[in-house]
């Protein structure tokens, strides 16, 4: 038995030690994600990653509903990799509770039925007569109980019962409710662990000089002045998969982070980077535009005859967007802990895809998939760059190299200039407006699919060549084409937070606004003669109504965009004004999401004010600029991230419906550099079709 | 051999470490400490802040040996019980996403409130500027040093 010590609350290096025992302690299994201990103690497993979204506090707040226990007093675990017990554990696509809901009310449900069975067994009563509530089983006509404690044991016993009536949305006493995550407490008293807080005993720490080109081998190294400096253990040369290429690179292994530091700062390290050494930005943008003017690319979508509409309009707009590079920067910089042992190797880090570690790690390092183990610890932010395996896969290439346990540690620097990318993007939209309303669209993009790094599939169409685009204008756009020109560069790019949308919603929604000034229309009234759809058209209500939409003054820019993914879609509304020295200032955002069933409304709005402060600094700062074959900037003090002095008041609305559950962690970004830069035009007269744009010069 | 002493969270860490350490690596890898966080290694993002002397200072940047003899305190050691103002009004308003910044935000604000313990807008702007929050965050932070304001306001009166 253990010491009630170990089950207090939710606090992070407790849950460690737990998770370092046994997992039996965690008392009886009900199910995967389920556990209760003969005190009563109710452990739930969260098979998806904690990287800010809220997964950690979604996954309980379902399960104590119809479990009917009381939230506060359950110790929430990450479960480790295993998708034969919890399914896909990528946390990706915003799809933690929009996949597992369903799932995560049935179980809760239940184990909730199996201990009044239990109860009622021991009692020799009828079911019926008895109910849960709090972590006990009362029986109703004598008001005796059981805590859940007393029963699991005989409850796990029994058959699963079928069929269960899961509760009313209108019966909720936790879902829907803005409650307190359980993670707060960890993470103001700094006892959260996360990826770098982790450690195992006799850890070493390894840092690693990567080719800047972020390809190629290494030619040779000189490591005299590495292997001087002091807490340097060694210093060997190891690889990465990165998708299906390798990057090489010299790791320093040390007794202390620092040290690997320095010794890694100190090697000389000759690069064979063939293939990459000339690549600069103003050469890929250059070659995009040649290719969206010269080709026709891939069919993504085609209805009724644009071309035709195009050949004989009289006027026709015709126009480019133009989207950059970005860096995911996570607060906490990669890194992983890797122990090799032989027949198996064991992983620690901030990760959000163990499922695919132990696919590549396994197929890499020639282990059977469950020797394979892979911990999750807090994530410092992810975006989806820890969806990923190179960094894991490197970690477990040290540690066997050096038959120690290892942490690799990315420097900020190693971090920003050694991708995967979001891709860098270009859109050519053409449009005419006939009787006030649209009578064909066409959108050309041209930019590298993330699909060719992941599958080296190609002469498909990019599948999310309209991610982000809102599907009812399908309906009401007769004529309507969407092409992909493919386009490759050597760089190798993956999702960032809210993927293509994050781009495409950019263009289609500038565009939008583009057409409705052409039609002579309001940009909202616009949108919503395109739109059929009663889901949207009640969320436009809702923008127009908080935002002050229709009562908007002089000397003020307003500005509209609405996007959907994942599931959900979101409409922000930007205001601007000019500053007595006339710059342009952002004064107010207004965003409403509809994402159908939620769990938790603080946590929605959490999640798009942070996805606005991420398109703002994606709209107004950031690219990555490559030149020579290498990333520019490496650092916060020339990749700009937005500071609390430059954030707007934001609010946001969630829409309250029946509607199935959609994301929610990434579809409030994509809204808003559109209807920022259409609130500038409002405002201006000036049209932006590049990002990022510089805001105290527009 | 251990050739430095550091005062941390009012105990005394000693440990052996190259003098050149910023004081951020022997807090976390020397000490064990792994509150305080390692962001960007450049005094940009205020991920590192701790107390040295009742300052607030960003570790990162801060050689080990210039902490000898000072009062280090790190988000461990800031109360007896995760209750320091601001901490309990980060947990009301829940701030925290990732929360990785949130050692470092928190430091930082603490220094803030006891020197102007009634900050405006402005003031907070100011004080926080020096702390990325890459999950955006910044408009909790704003309303939570308000409330902890309030809050140290009340306990100061009453
Ligand atoms: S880690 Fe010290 S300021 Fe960023
Ligand atoms: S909460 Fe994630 S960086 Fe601030």
């Amino acid at each position: 038995m253990l010491a009630l010590g170990y089950f207090w609350k939710a606090d992070a290096r407790e849950a460690e030690i737990i998770k370092a025992i046994d997992a039996d302690d965690f008392g009886v299994e009900l199910n995967a994600w389920v556990h209760i201990n003969t005190s009563g103690k109710v452990t739930i497993f969260s098979h998806r990653a904690e990287m800010g979204q809220g997964a950690y506090q979604a996954i309980p707040q379902i399960l104590a509903e119809e479990l009917e226990v009381n939230l506060s007093e359950v110790n929430v675990v990450f479960a480790k990799g295993d998708n034969k017990k919890y399914g896909n554990q990528v946390t990706g696509g915003s799809s933690t509770v929009r996949t597992a809901y369903k799932n995560l009310l049935k179980l809760g449900a239940t184990a909730r039925e199996m201990l009044i069975q239990a109860a009622a067994n021991k009692w020799n009563v009828l079911k019926t007569d008895c109910y849960a509530e709090g972590g006990h089983v009362y029986h109703r006509p004598s008001g005796k109980k059981f805590h859940y404690g007393e029963l699991v044991t005989e409850a796990a016993k029994l058959e699963p019962p079928k069929g269960i009536l899961l509760k009313k949305r209108t019966d909720y006493k936790l879902i829907g409710k803005p409650l307190p995550r359980l993670d707060t407490w960890i993470k103001t008293n700094g006892t959260a662990v996360f990826g770098l807080d982790k450690e195992i005993p006799d850890m070493l720490y390894a840092a690693v000089e990567r080719n800047p080109r972020l390809r190629g081998k290494v030619k040779s190294f000189d490591d005299s002045a590495a292997r001087r400096i002091r807490g340097v253990k060694d210093v060997i040369k190891v690889k990465m998969g990165v998708f299906s290429t390798y990057r090489e690179g010299v790791a320093v292994i040390a007794d202390s982070t620092w040290a690997a530091m320095q010794g890694k700062k100190a090697l000389k390290v000759v690069w064979d980077d063939s293939g990459f050494e000339h690549l600069s930005t103003d050469e890929i943008y250059k070659r995009m535009r040649e290719s969206l003017k010269t080709k026709e690319g891939l069919v993504f979508k085609k209805q009724g005859d644009p071309a035709i509409i195009f050949k004989n309009a009289a006027k026709k707009l015709d126009v480019i967007y133009e989207t950059p590079y970005q860096y995911h920067a996570c607060m906490e910089p990669l890194n992983c802990i890797a122990h090799y042992q032989g027949d198996k190797v064991e992983i620690w880090g901030p990760i959000q895809a163990p499922d695919w570690i132990q696919d590549f790690v396994s197929k890499e390092m020639n282990l059977p998939r469950e020797k394979v183990i892979v911990n999750m610890t807090f994530l410092g932010g992810g975006f989806g760059r820890k969806a990923f395996m190179d960094y894991p896969h490197e970690a477990a290439v040290i540690s066997k190299a050096i038959n120690a346990p290892v942490q690799v540690v990315w420097s900020r620097e190693d971090d920003a200039t050694q991708g995967p990318y979001r891709p860098g993007m270009m859109y050519r939209c053409e449009g005419v407006i006939k009787n006030g309303a649209i009578d064909a669209f066409k959108v050309k993009l041209a930019g590298q699919n993330n699909d060719h790094w992941r599958s080296g599939k190609k002469g498909e169409p990019n599948r999310s060549s309209s991610e982000g685009f809102l599907k009812p204008y399908y309906d009401t756009i007769k004529n309507l084409s969407i092409n992909d020109v493919p386009f490759e560069t050597p760089i190798p790019t993956m999702w960032w937070r809210s993927v293509y949308a994050s781009t495409n919603g950019f263009a289609y929604e500038s565009f939008m606004d583009e057409l409705a000034l052409e039609a002579g229309k309001d940009p909202l009234e616009f949108r919503r003669m395109h739109m059929q759809d009663e889901r949207v058209q009640k969320l436009i209500d809702k923008l127009e109504e908080v935002s002050g939409w229709k009562n908007r003054k002089q000397n003020e820019g307003y500005g509209v965009a609405i996007t959907e993914c994942f599931e959900s879609t979101v409409g922000q509304i930007v205001k601007v004004s000019r500053n007595t020295d006339g710059k342009v200032k952002i004064d107010h955002v207004w965003a409403v999401m509809d994402c159908g069933w939620y769990v938790n409304p603080d946590t929605i709005k959490a999640q798009v004010e942070g996805s606005i402060v991420m398109g703002l600094g994606a709209a107004v700062n950031h690219q990555v600029t490559f030149k020579d074959g290498k990333a520019v900037d490496n650092n916060f003090s020339t990749y700009q991230m937005p500071r609390i002095n430059d954030i707007p008041p934001i609010e946001v609305y969630i829409m309250d419906n029946e509607e199935e559950a959609g994301g929610v962690g990434e579809p409030g970004l994509p809204p808003f550099a559109p209807a920022l830069t259409n609130a500038i035009y409002d405002l201006t007269g000036k049209r932006i079709r590049k990002l990022p744009f510089n805001l105290a010069e527009v | 051999m251990a050739n430095l002493t550091l005062n941390i969270n009012n105990k005394e860490y000693r440990l052996d470490a190259d003098p050149q350490m910023p004081l951020l690596w022997a807090i976390r890898d020397l000490a064990g400490l792994k509150g305080t966080k390692y962001g960007c290694g450049v005094a940009q993002c205020g991920a590192c802040v701790v107390h040295m002397d009742s300052e607030a200072v960003r570790s990162c940047v801060t050689r080990v040996s210039r902490a000898a003899g000072k009062k280090i305190v790190t988000i461990e050691g800031l109360s007896e019980n995760n209750n320091h103002p601001v901490q309990q009004a980060w947990q009301q308003i829940d701030v925290p996403q990732c929360g990785y910044c949130h050692s470092g935000q928190i430091m930082s604000a603490a220094v803030l409130l006891r020197d102007n313990p009634n900050p405006s807008d402005a003031d907070i702007d100011d004080a926080m500027a020096g702390n990325i929050c890459r999950c955006g965050t910044y408009l909790r932070i704003r309303k939570a040093i308000h409330l902890a304001a309030e809050m140290q306001q009340k306990t100061a009166n009453g």
